[in-house]
């Protein structure tokens, strides 16, 4: 039996969408995009990074996690929307240590095609708050640089649904929150270059390194040098994904 | 008994269940002072989770330690108002009897001294806990005294002699604090007969009581103001095996008190207005979720639960357990709340599902205030109209004030919704108050021309916390104390609230500094708003609001820090401060720029 479908606006045009659906979904099967760091598809959305920030009827909420209503009036591209999604992505760069030119991520990472995407190209006036946080290098085959995690949490979920290993976990409180690994170094958990939170793309940023293969793809032909961050592109890469949430679209 | 044997034991005393993971966490601390990793991995194995997953509970609250603490814990209340009234001092004083500064342990282990947010005891500043002995009214000569005591019996109850009023001095309790209660009023603070709205409530439908409650225009008492009514027909109407009903004692907003009091007095209100609300939602079991630094009040309410069961009031029907909290001012908001109790780190949950359809453990929640509870007895004896026709018509009832600072009867004055801001003043002998914070950091900030305005959900509504700050008080101080409090005890879940907060105090150290300009006065509301806009709960949506307040309410404050330079030049500019992060970074040091180069 098809699920009972209901009608919703986003930005003036009306969809069609299933009752449970959250409106990222909604929006996403419509062929609408809403900017995303910490969701990522097949994993349980958690709704921390706030970038899929739209209004619903009026008041923000995360469009990942918010589900849809009869009638809603959904606004996701609009000037106040894309002001508090570039606020939230500046915030990202300037909690970390983000320096694209040196990352090995550049080109291929979600947060600097996302800043690309909002229109971010110069520095704003907040102030950078420059942690210096430890870099885990004992893995021989994965390397962990904290200084540009963006604490979207995808390797814990990934790690911990995908992979059922829990390598992967926040850790610590508030500014100081960051994820912790499941031992004393990233060596001594089970974690292997096959799990799927060690595929690139899981984790959207330069955090996660693969040993050996760094700066792998030449300049003009990365993920992003082809164009902007999008729903066609705003995937992990490589592999196919198992989908584990409940799909309320689907029929039973 | 060695430390693996200690840990083993704490996780089969709650069962091996990792939703105890706060309990079990407790029970480890008190037996080896910490909590390290290998005790995280032997908890891990116990109860079959991961280690980093109980090392993601224990760093997330603040009265845990991953690192070998004191034998004795001193905790010196940091709040603005202990600050007003001395805690520097106390802090120097401190440190030099002990020899170390704040946050190290003396090598003898025997003392750790910390810093927390606000434990409650804003009517008797400054004050401290000491483990779980509340210390108040300190001052640099009994900093002396206390440490001498301590050496000698490493006991911090001896630091007790003479005992609060009340129950403060059942032995139970035997706590130096005092009440501080300035004036009773008809609901909460009277003399009455015990469970005699229990009694009328056992007479009738689940349903009825339900209409009372609806009827009565109860309305949450810890500031969000939802219909207590409204809020139990949910949880009622939703298909369940099993309903909860959860206290929230975990009063942790800066300035408040009012729990305290209600628990240290009236415990068996509060327990007789949970046992209604079971018998009204249809819930066999209850948490009471009390706050790490009210654990002194534990034995007593462990005692009258048990005297209630021994009494027939509680058992097999509906049973309560107090859950103790462990340092989080984020779990008062209630999802937060029952991420706490389930053994999680305190944040908050995706709503919807709201508690009321999917709460603890995934069953349908009631979370209400420890006053809203003690609130359901009364209406039930006397009567829904009785109970509305006290206070305002969309405010029923009355409300517990707790009010500190600048005034000259701090405490706890019980008054009827809709009083004015002037009338509660003038009760607590405030004679120059300039400014007032009206529902503690995550409040309200009003001058003087908005003290006609009413406390009651027409007007300003709050959870209680009055405090003063008389004309002696640097605004722009308190914004900045408040908002070192929000970093403090954001989650860290959302983006917004994570690192927007730490960029508004930023900002305002800024103005403090005298290198602000006219734009970063906008730069903050913009700032501000983007924070309550996109936050994921009540923490991110009120943080601002002490900076947002004070702008509001004394803009000439921030219009005389706030210089443009004749030069034109940016106030905020300064080329050796400028050059400082290029030279860290690049390791070397600008021959033009740096005046001691050749040093």
């Amino acid at each position: 039996m098809a699920k009972e479908k209901i009608k919703i606006t986003v930005d003036g045009q009306e969809i069609e969408a299933c009752v449970g659906q959250s409106i990222m979904d909604a929006c996403e099967a419509a062929g609408i995009y809403v900017p995303r760091l910490c969701d990522s598809d097949g994993l349980v959305p958690q709704g921390s990074c706030r970038v899929c920030s739209v209004k619903l009827n009026g008041r923000t909420v995360a469009g990942c996690t918010q589900p849809v209503e009869a009638g809603a009036v959904i606004e996701n591209e609009t000037a106040e929307i894309l002001k508090y999604r570039q606020d939230l992505v500046r915030m990202l760069f300037h909690e970390g240590n983000h320096l694209c030119p040196i990352c090995e991520a550049s080109g291929r990472c979600e947060l600097q095609a996302m800043a690309y995407r909002l229109g971010i190209s110069e520095t704003g006036q907040y102030p950078y708050l420059q942690p210096v946080r430890p870099l885990d290098a004992s893995h021989p085959d994965i390397a962990l640089d904290n200084n540009r995690c963006i604490l979207c949490g995808r390797c814990i979920r990934a790690s911990r649904d995908m992979d059922h290993k829990n390598v992967f976990e926040y850790v610590g409180r508030g500014i100081h929150k960051r994820i912790g690994v499941n031992a004393d170094s990233l060596a001594e958990t089970d974690v292997s270059l096959n799990d799927y939170a060690i595929t690139r793309g899981v984790c959207p940023v330069g955090c996660i390194i693969r040993k050996g293969e760094g700066f792998f793809e030449p300049i003009g032909e990365r993920k992003y040098d082809q164009g902007p961050i999008s729903l066609a592109t705003q995937h992990p890469d490589t592999r196919l994904i198992p989908v584990l949430q409940f799909d309320p679209c689907e029929d039973d | 008994m060695n430390h693996q044997q200690i840990v083993r034991d704490a996780c089969q005393q709650y069962g091996n269940d990792p939703h105890r993971m706060l309990d079990i966490l407790w029970k480890v601390q008190d037996e080896l002072l910490c909590i390290d990793t290998q005790s995280m991995e032997w908890i891990a194995a116990q109860t079959g989770t991961y280690r980093v997953e109980v090392e993601g509970v224990v760093t997330f609250y603040a009265f845990f330690s991953t690192r070998p603490q004191g034998k004795i814990v001193i905790r010196l209340c940091e709040d603005i108002i202990d600050r007003y009234a001395g805690m520097g001092e106390i802090q120097k004083a401190f440190e030099a009897v002990l020899g170390i500064a704040t946050g190290e342990t003396t090598a003898d282990g025997l003392f750790s001294l910390l810093l927390t947010p606000c434990i409650g005891m804003c009517d008797q500043v400054p004050a401290a806990l000491i483990n779980d002995t509340v210390v108040t009214k300190l001052t640099p000569a009994k900093v002396k005294s206390i440490i001498r005591i301590l050496k000698k019996t490493q006991d911090p109850q001896q630091l007790v002699k003479k005992a609060g009023d009340g129950k403060n001095a059942d032995p139970l309790v035997h706590a130096m604090v005092e009440n501080n209660i300035r004036l009773s009023g008809d609901v909460l603070l009277c003399e009455r007969s015990t469970d005699a709205g229990l009694k009328k409530a056992l007479q009738l439908s689940p349903q009825a009581i339900l209409d009372i409650i609806a009827a009565s225009g109860l309305r949450g008492r810890g500031g969000a103001g939802f219909p207590t009514g409204t809020k139990w027909q949910l949880a009622s109407s939703t298909e369940a095996d099993e309903r909860y009903i959860i206290c929230n004692a975990d009063e942790g907003e800066p300035g408040t008190f009012k729990d305290r009091v209600l628990l240290t007095e009236k415990p068996d209100l509060l327990f007789e207005g949970m046992t209604i609300a079971a018998h009204a939602v249809g819930s066999r079991h209850g948490i009471l979720y009390l706050r790490a630094e009210y654990r002194y009040l534990r034995n007593y309410l462990e005692y009258v639960l048990q005297r209630r069961r021994q009494s027939g009031l509680l058992g097999e029907s509906f049973d309560i357990r107090i859950q103790m909290g462990a340092g989080a001012y984020i779990c008062g908001e209630e999802s937060s709340l029952i991420s706490s109790c389930e053994g999680l780190r305190g944040e908050p949950k995706n709503r919807p599902p709201f508690p009321v359809q999917s709460g603890y453990l995934g069953y349908p929640t009631v979370v209400n205030n420890v006053e809203t509870f003690c609130n359901v007895p009364r209406i039930l004896e006397q009567g829904a109209e009785w109970f509305s026709s006290i206070g305002t018509s969309k405010s029923a009832g009355t409300k517990l004030l707790s009010i500190s600072g600048d005034c000259k009867r701090p405490g706890i004055y019980e008054v009827p919704m809709g009083q004015s801001i002037q009338q509660v003043l003038d009760m607590a002998g405030a004679t120059d108050p300039a400014a007032v914070q009206i529902g503690g950091a995550s409040g309200e900030m009003v001058g003087r021309s908005d003290f006609g305005r009413r406390l009651c959900f027409e007007d300003i509504a709050t959870a209680g916390a009055i405090v003063v700050f008389s004309e002696q008080r640097n605004i722009l101080e308190i914004v900045d104390y408040y908002l070192h409090f929000f970093i403090e005890e954001s989650c860290g879940y959302c983006t917004p609230c994570r690192v927007g907060n730490v960029f508004l105090k930023k900002g305002i150290e800024k103005i403090i500094n005298g290198l602000a300009e006219a734009s970063d006065l906008e730069y903050l509301k913009d700032l501000s708003k983007t924070i309550i806009e996109t936050s994921r709960c009540g923490l991110g949506h009120t943080s601002p609001n002490p900076v947002l307040s004070s702008m509001k309410s004394f803009p000439m404050v921030y219009a005389a820090m706030v210089k443009e330079r004749p030069d034109g030049l940016q106030a905020g500019f300064n080329i050796q401060h400028a050059l400082d992060e290029s030279r860290i970074i690049a390791k070397r040091r600008s021959l033009i720029y740096d005046p001691n180069y050749d040093k």
